[in-house]
């Protein structure tokens, strides 16, 4: 890799933090958990159980440089907050900002108002005011929390949150360690938005270039090269688009820590450990690793599931996985948590002792999208890349409806029970079930395009719950994958959905717009009615060319991951290019509920709607 | 494979085709029914088993289900349309959406020409929403050597996304010559595209009424090619036609003017790239003659030095 990945002032932060990582301003910096590493010096309730928070702007000496953030007490990240399952949380959180400010809690079922989203659970915290969440604790597990107002998230305001289950848990560790990944940026996050809006490969220092043409036609042969690149060109599309920031302008944090700066935890040889990752990024995928080091996988989203060893994971912005691993020898481990893009990495160290590290291993080669991205593949293209997809599509019908290996009789309206199309109002021709390819079924992509604020529509879309996602196809080693993801303990609610509501995931990336089924959320989009008692299922089909993390607050979103009953409980699900997937939710939390992408720009831009849960009814007749 | 690509892509003119009332929104999810036998198949089991079960009462909203409740699996289903319940208000609520605005000076440059060098720019720029814009556009150039002369177009318009690549634009432009002796301006409607076409062109048609009633046409198209992560090689061409022919301003009717170029960029900043490079203006049929006829050379290739440059 040859691009330049660091700016000047980033040098002088790291080689700072590097140097001074003990010294005055980086506590400041950097929060409790980071620096002791052990979880006893965290910030838990005060006596009478109340947590506080404060906001802040949080002026930092970086390389010489003053850089003000906005922080959660004192840190970047902010305090791990401690909870515990069965008791009532109290957090008052006050706001020293000039603007108006807020914490969500991500991943927590509570009452709408405990919920932190402005204008939908309540006005936001003025400056100077302090809120007081009360709520019951109903769950355990690895969670975090975040600002929901503009880009405050982008500036640091996120933290860690752990809540100690009432019940032991099934497996044993002998001592555990939060891990927040996240991304720093030292642009201010509105003019960086401003140049994506103004060009949306603003930050891509790893676009195709003649070099890479020259490379590849030595490689493949001028005409296959010239096919391949002829395609992208085309249609438009890049096939290197996988993060709109990229390490150009973000700098990757461990527990606030630049790679350079080493983030330890401690361990002694033999002992299990517990790592609960967080990916509180704003905006970047990361796949973690620990080389030498297989990880048991126990929670996806603070929800318990049938361990699984995997020797890495991609882990979504906003998810969170909790892993044990087991470190018998005496030396060092590094944490490798590379960005999915592989322009940057967030690293740190488990080590038996202070001041050890370990080699950082190279980071891979940036992978392309590929014809089943672009929503053009079939079951049996996984792995293939653009070039050889192109090759495939030679043999390809010319028509809209034929693809090889297609049978049009198989062909048939399928949607599952009461499934309606998006939009709902029966205008649109509903999906249609295409006979599979080997793995799984595909679905042809109905007539409407979403308007002029979406640019692709996944012609094709499937499951693609068993991929482990792009650049890490040919990965040599288990990498997890959605289908591993299985509850223990059968769900609570196994009625069939009495509804179907399909949403596609729609963007423009020229003008940098996001939305959901081609609409931008504003002010006048109507909500997402849901019935108080019903369980629906939602439907997400990308047509983009991006993955995006989708989450709904409020209530579990059970991923039909094939495991029927044991399907998995998530807040946070990632849909690829070109996916389609469903998910089971019990619509069980009354309220006005935020719903959208986790990429923050891209709810930003208008990836985001409103769920309107109806108020319970109490008689019997149901109306 | 390029039909279906055709196919697969929305392409500009499926966009225009398929205006379809967008099914916007979930709202009216118009749940209807419940007439699949399936759906009613699985309603009667549970509704059987419902039926001893507790009702789904006494569900406050301080009472949340926890991961434990079980409740939900002995529930039927609640039978309304989501239309017609009742739900909290909120406040209305949107982000941060702008407006944005940019402004491009693609080409800032000096273009040596063997004793007939010139200053030459080229800017546009755009402010407002994803859907509606203001564009601005100003291009011209000023003679260097000899007697002053120039000339300079400035153009404003309202733009609006009418497809997920294309721009509609409606407005004015004001032009404006000058040399000794002469300085004559005149003002045309215009209107035109901007958009991405396929393969990546950025493509600019656009057509002009002058106050006069002269009709005229102009086709502008580039295509950046990057060489490496910083080194760009944009390639231009453009192309204009008249349908009368307009000797006050030098322009005979028909095809009348083609511009090649190749500029070489170093982007140091991607807001901030100097380039070099070559451009080609041909004057063609009863323009050529009138540029002959005044001294002008209708067949001109420069060597071009300047800067791109945004914000």
């Amino acid at each position: 890799m040859t691009h330049i990945r660091q700016t000047h002032t980033r040098r002088q932060f790291l080689r700072s933090t590097t140097a001074l990582g003990m010294a005055a301003y980086a506590h400041q910096l950097l929060p409790a958990y980071a620096l002791e590493a052990g979880y006893d010096s965290v910030a838990k309730p005060s006596s009478s159980g109340v947590v506080e928070l404060t906001i802040a702007e949080t002026e930092i000496d970086i390389g010489g440089k003053l850089v003000t953030t906005t922080t959660i007490n004192g840190t970047l990240p902010g305090p791990l907050v401690r909870l515990k399952e069965g008791t009532e949380a109290v957090l008052r959180v006050s706001n020293r900002l000039k603007e108006d400010t807020s914490i969500h809690w991500h991943g927590l079922i509570l009452p709408f108002q405990m919920d932190g989203v402005p204008g939908l659970s309540y006005d936001g915290i003025k400056p100077g005011e302090t809120f007081e969440y009360r709520f019951p604790v109903t769950q355990n597990g690895t969670y975090w929390y975040h600002s929901h107002s503009g880009l405050q998230e982008q500036t640091g305001v996120y933290g860690p949150l752990v809540i100690e289950p009432a019940q032991p848990e099934p497996w044993a560790y002998d001592r555990e360690y939060v891990v927040v990944l996240s991304d720093w940026t030292f642009d201010n996050p509105h003019t960086l938005l401003a140049k994506l809006k103004k060009q949306a490969d603003y930050s891509n220092y790893q676009q195709r270039t003649l070099m890479e043409f020259i490379r590849d036609t030595r490689r493949d042969g001028f005409v296959p090269t010239m096919k391949d690149r002829m395609m992208w060109s085309k249609m438009r599309m890049m096939p290197t688009d996988f993060a709109d920031v990229t390490g150009h302008n973000y700098s990757y944090l461990m527990n606030g820590r630049a790679p350079e700066s080493n983030w330890t935890g401690l361990f002694k040889p033999g002992e299990k450990v517990r790592l609960r990752f967080i990916n509180a990024a704003a905006g970047t995928y990361f796949d973690v690793r620990i080389p030498g080091l297989p990880m048991t996988v126990v929670q996806a989203d603070g929800q318990n599931i049938s361990p699984v060893t995997v020797d890495e994971f991609r882990i979504a912005i906003a998810e969170t996985y909790d892993v044990i691993v087991e470190p018998k020898a005496d030396q060092a481990y590094t944490l490798f948590a590379e960005t999915m893009d592989r322009s940057g990495y967030a690293r740190g160290t488990l080590a038996p002792r202070a001041g050890m590290s370990a080699a950082i291993p190279p980071r891979r080669e940036r992978p392309l999208l590929t014809m089943k991205d672009m929503g053009m593949g079939m079951g049996d293209m996984k792995g293939m890349s653009g070039m050889e997809g192109t090759d495939g599509m030679k043999n390809m019908p010319a028509t809209d409806s034929a693809m090889p290996g297609m049978d049009h009789s198989k062909m048939s309206p399928t949607p599952p029970a009461s499934s309606q199309s998006h939009g709902g109002h029966g205008t649109q021709m509903p999906a249609m079930k295409m006979g599979g390819g080997d793995s799984s079924e595909t679905y042809k992509h109905s007539p409407d395009t979403h308007g002029p604020g979406n640019t692709t529509v996944a012609m094709v879309s499937q499951s693609r719950l068993h991929e482990p996602g792009s650049g890490l196809e040919d990965a040599k080693w288990k990498v997890l994958v959605y289908t591993d993801l299985k509850s223990p303990a059968p769900g609570v609610d196994l009625r069939p959905p009495r509804r179907e509501i399909e949403l596609h995931l729609t963007g423009n990336m020229e003008r940098y717009m996001w939305s959901f089924d081609g609409e931008q959320f504003s002010a006048g989009t109507e909500p997402i009615r849901l019935v108080h008692g019903e369980r629906v299922r939602l439907t997400f089909v990308n047509d983009t060319m991006m993955n995006h993390p989708i989450h709904l607050h409020g209530m579990w979103m059970v991923l039909d991951n094939g495991s029927g009953q044991h399907n998995p409980r998530k807040h946070t699900i990632n849909v690829k290019p070109a996916e389609r997937l469903s998910a089971d939710v019990t619509v069980d939390a009354p309220g006005n509920w935020a719903f959208h992408c986790h990429i923050l720009m891209h709810m930003e831009m208008g990836m985001f709607r409103v769920v309107a849960v109806s108020k319970p009814v109490t008689d019997k007749n149901g109306s | 494979m390029n039909q279906l690509a055709i196919n697969i892509f929305t392409n500009t003119t499926m966009k225009l085709n398929l205006i379809l009332p967008l099914a916007l929104s979930l709202t009216g999810v118009a749940f209807a029914q419940d007439t699949t036998p399936v759906a009613a198949h699985e309603n009667s089991t549970t509704n059987k088993v419902a039926a001893e079960a507790d009702p789904h009462a006494g569900h406050s909203a301080m009472n949340m289900p926890g991961q434990t409740k079980p409740e939900h699996g002995m529930m039927s289903q609640p039978t309304i349309n989501p239309d017609e319940a009742e739900y909290e208000p909120y406040k209305p609520m949107s982000f941060d959406v702008g407006p944005f605005g940019l402004l491009l000076v693609d080409q800032l440059e000096y273009r040596l020409n063997d004793g007939d060098d010139l200053f030459r720019w080229d800017a546009e720029g755009w402010y407002g929403g994803d859907i509606n814009r203001f564009w601005f556009k100003t291009e011209g150039e000023q003679a260097l050597q000899g007697p002053s002369a120039g000339r300079a177009e400035i153009h404003g318009y309202y733009g609006r996304l009418i497809a997920p690549f294309w721009d509609a634009q409606i407005g004015v432009r004001y032009d404006q010559l000058w040399e000794p002796g002469s300085d004559p301006s005149r003002f045309f409607g215009a209107i035109g595209l901007q958009g991405f076409a396929p393969y990546r062109f950025e493509v600019t048609p656009a057509l002009f009424i002058s106050e006069d009633g002269d009709v005229s046409a102009r086709l502008t198209a580039t295509k950046d090619y990057r060489i490496t992560q910083r080194l760009v090689a944009q390639g231009r061409f453009e192309t204009e036609i008249a349908a009368q022919d307009v000797p006050k301003f030098g322009v005979g009717d028909g095809f009348n003017y083609v511009e090649l170029g190749l500029r070489l960029r170093y982007e140091i900043r991607r807001e901030f790239a100097p380039y070099i490079g070559v451009n080609w203006e041909r004057k063609l049929g009863e323009t050529e003659t009138m540029a002959r006829q005044s001294g002008e050379d209708p067949n001109v290739l420069s060597f071009v030095a300047g800067l791109r440059i945004w914000f």
